[in-house]
This record gives C-alpha cells, sequence and structure tokens, in this order.
C-alpha cells in the first residue's frame, strides 16, 4: 500500500502565496454566487426569524391570514412563559446536557482511542455493536426502560435522563472520535509506547492536544441533541425533572391557538443551543474536518 | 379565552422573580448540588397533579397559589401537557403503578375502565366526609359517566356535550330560518347555500384531524344518528354496514364540499379560528367552544352567534357526552391531600371564584359540571345565548343507548374499551385520508373494518 | 509522514499483529474501551433483552391481567399487517430521501461558502440555524407557520402566482415531513462538507488549474474523491437519527392522512401508546431493530471498507 492521501491533507501551509491572483479573477463570479448564497442563507433561516417576530406579538397580530412584520411589540409573551416557571426546566436542560455530554467524553474518549489508535480485536464488531444500538428505536424500548425505572425509583429524576442521554449520544461520540484519533500521527504514539509512558499519559500529554478541536465538534453535538431530546423526557419525567422541550409541548393545548405565546416558549426554547452554535461555529466546522485544518 | 390566558399571566406578574430563580438556581447548580434540590420542606406535602394543558384547566392552575395560602401544608406541583401526551402519559404512570401523580386528569372513557381495574381510589367516602361538596349537584349524566357500580371514582371538573354554532347574521342575510332541532341533511342545505367558494367564507367547519378524540368525536355522533353502530351485541363489527357508509359518505362529502381548507388537518383548535375568524358559517363541535367564540378579544364574531342542538336523523338526540374530571390513583401515598386540592377545584366555591376573578370571569368558568352554575345569575346574564343548551345536551346525551340499534358497549363518542384508542385512531386516520381525498370512504370503511373486527374478536371469546 | 502499516487498524484484515500481543498487553490496550463498552450493554441492553421477552407476551397494559406467553404469534400478526409494509416503505423514503437531499444541498451550499464573498460568516451563521433548534420547535414552525393553508407563508407567497389554498400536509404529508428534516439536516451536512473543502489541499487545486483543468472536472476528480469520507459520515450520521426520528412526524402529521407520513417509530408509538399492545409495540420494535441491522451491516462495512482502503485522490 502506498503513502495515503493524509500526507497530502496535513500541508495546507503550503498554499498561502497562490490565493492573491486567484481571487482577483474570480470576484465578478464571487459577487453573483455571494448573492445566491446570501439569498438561501436568509431562506434557511427565515422561520427562526419569524418565530422570533412572532413571540413579540399579541395573539391576535400572530395569527392573520395576511402576514404582519408591522405591529406593536409587546413582551407579554414573555411574561407568560416566565410566569409559568420556566426556571426548573431550564436548570434540568442544563443538568442533563451538562453531565451528559461530560460523561460522554469521559467515557467515549478512552474507548474510541483503544478501538482507532491500539489493535485490538474485533474492533469493527465493537464499533459495529456500538453503533447498532442507535438502531433500535426508541419507542419500542420505552416501555422496558419506564419499567425498569420505575423499579429502581428513578422515574421523574434528572439523573435518570443524564444517563439515558450518555447511552443515546455515546456511539455517535465513539464512532466521530474514532476518526479523529486516527489522524494522529502514528509514530507520535510509538514513540510514547517505547518510552514505558503509561497509556492515560499518552492519550492525555500526546494525542488530546492534538485531536482536541474534534472533540469539541463532538461534545457540541452531543449537547445539540441532548438539549433537544423530546421523547425520552416526555415520558420518563413529570414534576421535578422535565427539560425545555417538555416545557415547550405544556403550551400546545388541544383547545385555542396560543402561537405567539407558544413562539415565546419555543424561542427560549430553542435560544441556548443556537447561541451555543453560533459562538461555536468556526471549532466546529475546524474540529468536524477531522484534526486535518489546525 | 386567549384574552383570558394573556391577562392571566399578566395578573400575576412574576416574571422578575422568576428570571432571578433562574439565576439563583444556575448559580446553585454550579455548585454541582444537582437537582432533587427542588424537594419540599418538613411537614408540607407536595401532591403532583397531572393536567390538560387546555384553558380552564390553565386558569385552575393560576388561581392554585389560593389554595396553597390556605392549605398551608399542602404544596401543589403541576405537570401540564397537551392532551395527547397527557393521556398518553397518565395512562401509562396509572396502568404500571408508576406512582408519579397524585391527581391525574382523566376523562368519562377512562374513568370506568380503570375504577374497574382497581387503580382509582373510590371517592365516595371523601365526597361523604367532606360537607357543602354536594355530590348530588354534578350534572346526573355526567356523574354517572364517572362512575363505577354505583361510586364515583373521579370527579367532573367540566363537562362538555356537542351541539351546532351557526352566524345568526348570515343565515338572516340568506333568509334562512334554523330550526329548534334541526337534522343533518338540512344543515348539508344551509352549508351549500352559505358556501361562497374556494378561498371565500365556507359553509360549515367539522373536524377532520386524525385521533379518536379529533374527528371520531362528532363523525360518532353522525354514525349513531344515521342508525349506525361499532359492533352488533355479538360483537362482529359493523363498519361496513349501509348505515355507517351513509354516515360517513355524508360527512366526508359535506366537509369536502362546503368545509374549511386544511379539513383533513383541522381538529377543535383550527375550527376554532376558522370560525372565530368569520371564515365559516357554521361549526358542530364541542359545546365548550361557546367560551372561545364569545370571547370579543378572539373572535370577531362574538355576539352574532346562534346555537342549536346537535343535528339528527334517526335518533332523538345525538349530542356527546366527555368531561375532563380529577381522580387519584390507588398507588398515591398522600390521598387525604390530594382529595383536599381536587375538592376544591372542583368546588362550587371554585366556580365563584373564578367567575368574578377579573382574569378569568364569567364566560371563561369551568361548565358542564354542576347545575348550580346554570343558577347563578351573573353566569346566567353572559351566557344566556347558550347555557341552557349546553345543560341540555348534557342531560340529554344518552351513553347507554346512542345508537338506534342494541349495541355491548357504552359511551356516545367512543366504545368503552380499552382497545378504543387505538382502534379509534387507526379508524379515524382512514376517515382522514378519505377527507384529504386520498382514498374513498369506501376503501377507507373497508380498512377499519378489518381494525374493528380484529378487536371484536377477542370480546367474542 | 503516516503510512497505513503504522495504522493496523485502519486496516482490519490486517490483524496479524494482534496475535503477538500478550494477555497483560491485550488488556492494557483494551481497558480503555471497557466502562464505555460496560455502560452501553447495560443501558441498551438490558432494555433490549426485555423487550424481546415482552414480545413473546399477548399484553395490554390497559386490560391487567391479560398477560400471557404466546410464543411468536405477536410477530405474526406484525408480518401480515399490510400497513406495516406501507409504513416501512415510508420510512425508507423519509430516511433516505431526506439523507441525500439533505447531502446534496448541503455539499452545494458547502461550495458556495467555501468562496470569499462579503458576510460569508454571517450567512453561515444563518444558515446552521435550522440544525441547532429543538425539533419540536421546527415541527410547529413548519406545520403552523409555513405549511397551514390559509394562514401560513408558503402559501402567501404564492398567492401572487395563483398557487394558493394548498393543502400542503394532507396533500404532501411525507413531503411535507421531509421538508422538515432536510431543512434541519441539509446545515450539517453543508458544515460537515465546508470542514472537508477547508481541509482540501490548496496547492493540488493550484496545480490543477495551472495545469488548464476545467473547474468541472477539477471538482469531479480532486474536490469529490476528497470529499467521500465526509459525505459517508454525514450519510451515516443521517441516516441513524433519521431512521428513528419521532418529534416531526408526531407533531406534523401524526402519521397521516391515514398512514401516509407514518415511519415506524411513529407507527410502534401507536401500538405501545394509543393500543398499550406492549407485546404487539416489543415485537415490532424487535423487528425493525433486525430490518435495520441486516440494512446497516452491508451499507457500514462497505463503508468501513472504504475508510480504511486506499483511496487514490486521482
Amino acid at each position: 500500500m502506498a503513502v495515503t492521501t493524509d500526507t497530502e491533507e496535513r500541508a495546507p501551509e503550503t498554499a498561502g502565496g497562490a490565493t492573491e491572483p486567484r481571487r482577483q479573477k474570480r470576484s465578478a463570479a464571487n459577487v453573483w454566487l455571494g448573492v445566491i448564497a446570501w439569498i438561501v442563507g436568509i431562506a434557511f433561516f427565515f422561520p427562526v426569524f419569524w418565530m422570533v417576530l412572532t413571540s413579540f406579538k399579541q395573539e391576535t397580530d400572530a395569527y392573520t391570514t395576511t402576514p404582519k412584520i408591522i405591529f406593536e411589540p409587546t413582551l407579554e409573551q414573555y411574561e407568560g412563559v416566565f410566569s409559568a416557571g420556566v426556571g426548573p426546566y431550564l436548570v434540568n436542560s442544563v443538568i442533563a446536557t451538562v453531565f451528559s455530554t461530560l460523561f460522554v467524553l469521559l467515557l467515549g474518549i478512552p474507548a474510541a482511542f483503544a478501538v482507532s489508535l491500539r489493535p485490538v480485536k474485533k474492533t469493527q464488531d465493537v464499533l459495529f455493536f456500538f453503533i447498532s444500538t442507535k438502531m433500535l428505536p426508541v419507542v419500542a424500548v420505552i416501555v422496558p426502560i419506564y419499567v425498569v425505572v420505575n423499579q429502581i425509583g428513578m422515574l421523574d429524576n434528572i439523573w435518570t435522563l443524564v444517563i439515558l442521554y450518555t447511552g443515546m449520544n455515546l456511539p455517535i461520540a465513539v464512532w466521530m472520535m474514532r476518526s479523529f484519533f486516527l489522524e494522529v500521527p502514528g509514530e507520535l504514539l510509538e514513540q510514547a509506547s517505547i518510552d514505558g509512558a503509561p497509556l492515560w499519559r499518552t492519550l492525555r500529554e500526546i494525542v488530546l492536544p492534538i485531536i482536541s478541536p474534534g472533540i469539541f465538534a463532538t461534545a457540541l453535538i452531543c449537547v445539540i441533541f441532548a438539549w433537544n431530546e423530546f421523547f425520552f423526557a416526555v415520558n420518563l419525567t413529570a414534576a421535578n425533572a422535565g427539560t425545555m422541550p417538555v416545557f415547550l409541548v405544556g403550551f400546545i393545548t388541544s383547545e385555542g391557538l396560543y402561537w405567539a405565546q407558544l413562539s415565546a416558549a419555543a424561542t427560549l426554547a430553542a435560544l441556548p443551543v443556537i447561541i451555543a452554535g453560533w459562538v461555536a461555529q468556526n471549532k466546529l466546522v475546524q474540529g468536524l474536518s477531522f484534526g486535518a485544518v489546525k | 379565552m386567549r384574552g383570558a390566558a394573556r391577562r392571566r399571566w399578566q395578573r400575576r406578574g412574576r416574571a422578575p422573580a422568576v428570571l432571578g430563580a433562574v439565576l439563583a438556581s444556575l448559580a446553585l447548580l454550579a455548585g454541582c448540588s444537582g437537582a432533587g434540590a427542588l424537594g419540599s420542606a418538613e411537614g408540607v406535602e407536595t401532591v403532583t397533579v397531572a393536567i390538560v394543558s387546555n384553558p380552564q384547566m390553565e386558569d385552575a392552575i393560576s388561581l392554585a397559589p389560593e389554595f396553597e395560602r390556605e392549605n398551608p401544608g399542602i404544596r401543589l406541583r403541576f405537570v401540564s401537557l397537551s392532551e395527547n401526551e397527557a393521556r398518553a402519559k397518565i395512562t401509562a404512570s396509572v396502568a404500571t403503578g408508576g406512582g408519579e401523580f397524585d391527581v391525574v386528569m382523566v376523562s368519562n372513557y377512562e374513568t370506568p375502565q380503570w375504577a374497574q381495574n382497581g387503580w382509582l381510589t373510590n371517592l365516595e367516602p371523601y365526597m361523604a366526609g367532606t360537607p357543602g361538596y354536594d355530590r348530588a349537584d354534578f350534572i346526573p349524566t355526567v356523574r354517572d359517566s364517572l362512575s363505577f357500580q354505583g361510586a364515583m371514582y373521579s370527579v367532573p371538573f367540566y363537562g362538555e356535550s356537542s351541539f351546532l354554532m351557526y352566524r345568526k347574521d348570515l343565515f338572516e342575510q340568506a333568509g334562512i330560518q334554523m330550526p329548534a332541532q334541526p337534522t343533518w341533511p338540512q344543515i348539508a342545505e344551509f352549508a351549500a347555500r352559505l358556501d361562497q367558494g374556494e378561498g371565500r367564507q365556507r359553509g360549515i367547519c367539522l373536524r377532520g384531524k386524525p385521533g379518536w378524540g379529533e374527528v371520531m368525536a362528532p363523525l360518532d355522533t353522525v354514525i349513531n344518528t344515521f342508525g349506525g353502530r361499532w359492533y352488533d351485541p355479538q360483537w362482529r363489527a359493523q363498519l361496513t354496514s349501509p348505515e355507517v357508509r351513509n354516515a360517513v359518505q355524508f360527512y366526508v362529502d359535506l366537509v369536502r364540499q362546503h368545509g374549511q381548507p386544511g379539513a383533513s388537518q383541522s381538529g377543535f383548535s383550527e375550527c376554532a379560528t376558522q370560525f372565530g375568524q368569520g371564515q365559516v358559517a357554521m361549526w358542530y363541535d364541542a359545546t365548550s367552544a361557546a367560551g372561545t367564540v364569545e370571547d370579543p378579544t378572539e373572535s370577531t364574531v362574538a355576539g352574532r352567534i346562534g346555537y342549536a342542538p346537535a343535528p339528527v336523523v334517526a335518533t332523538p338526540s345525538s349530542g356527546w357526552l366527555y368531561t375532563w374530571s380529577l381522580g387519584i390513583p390507588q398507588t398515591s401515598p398522600r390521598k387525604d391531600a390530594a382529595w383536599r386540592f381536587m375538592s376544591w377545584m372542583t368546588s362550587k366555591q371554585y366556580i365563584q371564584r373564578a367567575g368574578n376573578d377579573p382574569g378569568i370571569g364569567w364566560t371563561s368558568v369551568p361548565p358542564g359540571s354542576r347545575q348550580s352554575t346554570y343558577q347563578i345569575p351573573q353566569y346566567q346574564q353572559v351566557a344566556n345565548a347558550y347555557a341552557p343548551l349546553i345543560l341540555q345536551g348534557l342531560q340529554r346525551a344518552n351513553q347507554e343507548q346512542p345508537t338506534v340499534q342494541p349495541v355491548p358497549y357504552q359511551g356516545v363518542q367512543f366504545v368503552r374499551i380499552p382497545e378504543f384508542q387505538d382502534l379509534g385512531t387507526r379508524v379515524s386516520q382512514q376517515i382522514s385520508a378519505a377527507i384529504a381525498g386520498q382514498i374513498t370512504v369506501d376503501e377507507a370503511l373497508e380498512q377499519s373494518q378489518n381494525y374493528a373486527e380484529t378487536v371484536g374478536e377477542s370480546y367474542q371469546r | 509522514m503516516t503510512t497505513t502499516t503504522e495504522r493496523p487498524t485502519a486496516a482490519p484484515e490486517n490483524t496479524g499483529g494482534a496475535a503477538m500481543i500478550d494477555r497483560a498487553e491485550g488488556w492494557r490496550r483494551r481497558g480503555p474501551l471497557l466502562p464505555a463498552l460496560v455502560f452501553t450493554i447495560i443501558v441498551t441492553q438490558i432494555p433490549f433483552i426485555l423487550t424481546l421477552y415482552y414480545s413473546l407476551q399477548s399484553w395490554n397494559l390497559v386490560r391487567p391481567g391479560s398477560q400471557e406467553f404466546v410464543w411468536f404469534s405477536n410477530y405474526g400478526d406484525v408480518f401480515t399487517d399490510s400497513q406495516f409494509r406501507t409504513v416501512a416503505l415510508n420510512t425508507v423514503i423519509m430516511t433516505l430521501g431526506s439523507v441525500l437531499i439533505a447531502v446534496v444541498l448541503g455539499l452545494l451550499l458547502a461550495l458556495l461558502l467555501n468562496r470569499q464573498f462579503v458576510g460569508r460568516g454571517v450567512v453561515r451563521t444563518l444558515l446552521i440555524t435550522p440544525f441547532l433548534i429543538t425539533p419540536v420547535a421546527a415541527a410547529l414552525l413548519w406545520k403552523t407557520v409555513l405549511l397551514d393553508p390559509t394562514l401560513g407563508l408558503i402559501n402567501f407567497v404564492l398567492t401572487p402566482f395563483g398557487g394558493s389554498g394548498t393543502e400542503w400536509i394532507s396533500q404532501y404529508p411525507l413531503a411535507s415531513v421531509m421538508a422538515a428534516l432536510i431543512w434541519q439536516w441539509t446545515p450539517f451536512m453543508m458544515l460537515l462538507l465546508l470542514a472537508g473543502l477547508q481541509s482540501m489541499p490548496t496547492d493540488q487545486l493550484e496545480a490543477a488549474r495551472v495545469d488548464g483543468a476545467s473547474a468541472w472536472s477539477t471538482f469531479r476528480e480532486l474536490t469529490l474523491p476528497h470529499l467521500r469520507r465526509f459525505i459517508e459520515l454525514g450519510v451515516v450520521l443521517g441516516t441513524i437519527y433519521l431512521v428513528n426520528i419521532f418529534d416531526q412526524v408526531y407533531m406534523m402529521t401524526q402519521g397521516g392522512p391515514g398512514v401516509a407520513s407514518a415511519n415506524l417509530p411513529f407507527y410502534i408509538y401507536q401500538r405501545a401508546f394509543l393500543g398499550f399492545d406492549i407485546g404487539q409495540s416489543a415485537a415490532m420494535g424487535v423487528v425493525v431493530v433486525i430490518l435495520t441491522l441486516i440494512a446497516a451491516n452491508f451499507a457500514l462495512r462497505l463503508i468501513f471498507k472504504s475508510f480504511s482502503g486506499e483511496q487514490e485522490a486521482a
């Protein structure tokens, strides 16, 4: 086998000087494509913008056959949402998201390390097992999970969700992080191995710094999925452990449409992750590029 | 009620305090104390209430702090979910003995079944031990629908029947006189005359959304009064009988020809918007709609609405009977505290309290539970146009014998067997597809008959 | 730099080295894997074994005392249920359709965003937002704000073109749900592929340009092969999530009209939470797992092969 393409991938610094003339040549086309990109971007974002806009409307302005852009903004819907007691739900969502993501990293990094850098028999089978656990529809196991959780007295307990979200995100995390680990130059590890350094030190001092963007990207994806998870949350929690999506659903009523208030609740439910995603998007791209961009 | 909901939040006006609490709890979180810190102080019992997030229930939640002030030993925690989630969750919890809830909101569909299963607490001793609660005041049909072997296992918060709402002004313009007891063929004729065509005002709004509590509720009353039934006394499915075919064909044709846009996705809420915005001339639905469409803050047609009993064909009456009620699961260790709250929420005093509240008002008090509500002068004053019809509809609803021919089951707009939630929903999906024009009524009913036969077989043994 | 021989796991068929490792070393190497493995087994396999057990029972949750052992009769019912097949087909269409469209759109957007233009960062920020929004909120947004026949924005926009009054959700239920899914997943694919594009070695592209290669042939012969792993990762992740999608179907269409937009998770949900037929829903769950595993076995091993096999970049 020849040298892999990784070699070329890791040499972006050689390209620095060549970009300038190209940029000028293509600037006319780029303006047009830029306009298209802007249009598409706005189109994708518009529903979200509309939701936020609606959340500042009165109910009578929210549901009109001719959509209203100009209206008298009000904070009434947010007052309503806050006085419905969003606090505990927000705290629960934060706990479920933060701790499940921490546990995923704690368990997932060593596992991804083991299945990627170190030759372990049946690596493929282990990876396949991890990913196969994602194929069981949660709806099919919700009753058994409910029964088990009930038996051990963990219903309506936020740590139940922490455990389940860890289980939910772990396979994907191992899978993603494995591809990042594969990017770590083998000789670095060989070196460490010869020096007789313990495994955890190899991991901490050599591997982690290299793949930290990848780990960050994985963590962010875990955060997104954990924060937005609805099905476990709605079925396994009651008064104490409800999360933001459950709170949101509590604003849907079968008698009457309260779209403005629902928009306010939806905006609040989505906002933390949207902000996190916006702030971290560069890191996400960096991480997802398999550590090749450093 | 939409306006009421808004005012309710304003009245409480604790937003800044809550924000502070959020920040405080997040700070607490940073110290990694974890959850469970939401527990209660010594000697205080926390009663957890699972409730359906309809406007009147939300009103009750907004008044609950008063109950807590009067009962310092009891703290309330509400789990408020929309109807589908609430029902699935409450059923799963009660059936498996999950024990998350001390008070559950159930209906007259669940109560007798669950009482028979031993899942709910017999409330007779509690009622007897509560002076002034006045069990006899509950509307008799509602009371019976929540009883098992003569004892009540849940107490009604509100009850509803079904009736026809129509725009008096449009009827006058068109020179149509609504009969005191309309029939379905008459309604179809009126709908045709008042229909101005697509994109304009349509003749009638009828539910078409899948769900046994959505399209099946009005449709079942139509089937019943057309002489149809789900099962004969030997539990043989009857969904392809000529009577059922006629009824379903009639319903589907009516809504397809003169009904609202988006019919196969409309339920109560969508029709409330359509009717309230003046986009349809008639609406056949739950009597609880009156409070919504008569509220000027959210309806442009308030004050111009006439009411008529549920249209009939071959039965003397056809209105349904439904009630949201409160029960105590057998597993609750806090039955006394739970009852204290339930008796407060379903008492005569609560109705007075809600009616006199500036944020709720008499149009939004929970109707259809107590006869005495209909003797309150203030309520009569605001609800004169429809309240007598609601009471009459509830009193005439016949859950023992809603059909022309005998049936082995009880219930007007449902079949009170455990399998019906699933069966009714599957059938409703077929009906909804027929309303959307994706399949014919015959195809929908063939498939539905298959479902119904499978369920019927298990009762033939 | 790195040759494949130094990374034996990258070539799984090359397991010869493992035989030489002694026992202790084996455990030392396997050790880091164990906590995650044990945790995953406990969290996912206990419920699954219970599901297997329940699937052999006739048990309706709302009929106490109805629980009895019935061997495989639940499975028989699953396979004779004609709707189950419709729903399975829906699941395939919904999953693969959404993933493929999202990947193609994501690729186009990534190519756009890989260029210099004014406000590129802002456009990217706008574009990724749908992926971040809570699916429950996204579904409500599509159902209410966009697709409502009288009050929705899409029909409002189409009115001048004579396209008003379309009842999207009832007439095109599967497409409506898929639109919402694609809207949410295109940004993810875009991000992933953008990451891929930005890791492209620019000297290669430059060389191709100097050689006078057309933009299309550069794309086909250089860019696409380089993006292959990223596309594969996107397809795998997208498929795994979308095959089990529930929130959108539940919130937007409830699977209707009929079962036109029902997928397997929603169908199982109905058996479990409307029918409370635990045996039946468990059997369906098991069948779904087996079917997905068979499909995934082929797909994943194919991808593993391409991941580990050599990739000749043009």
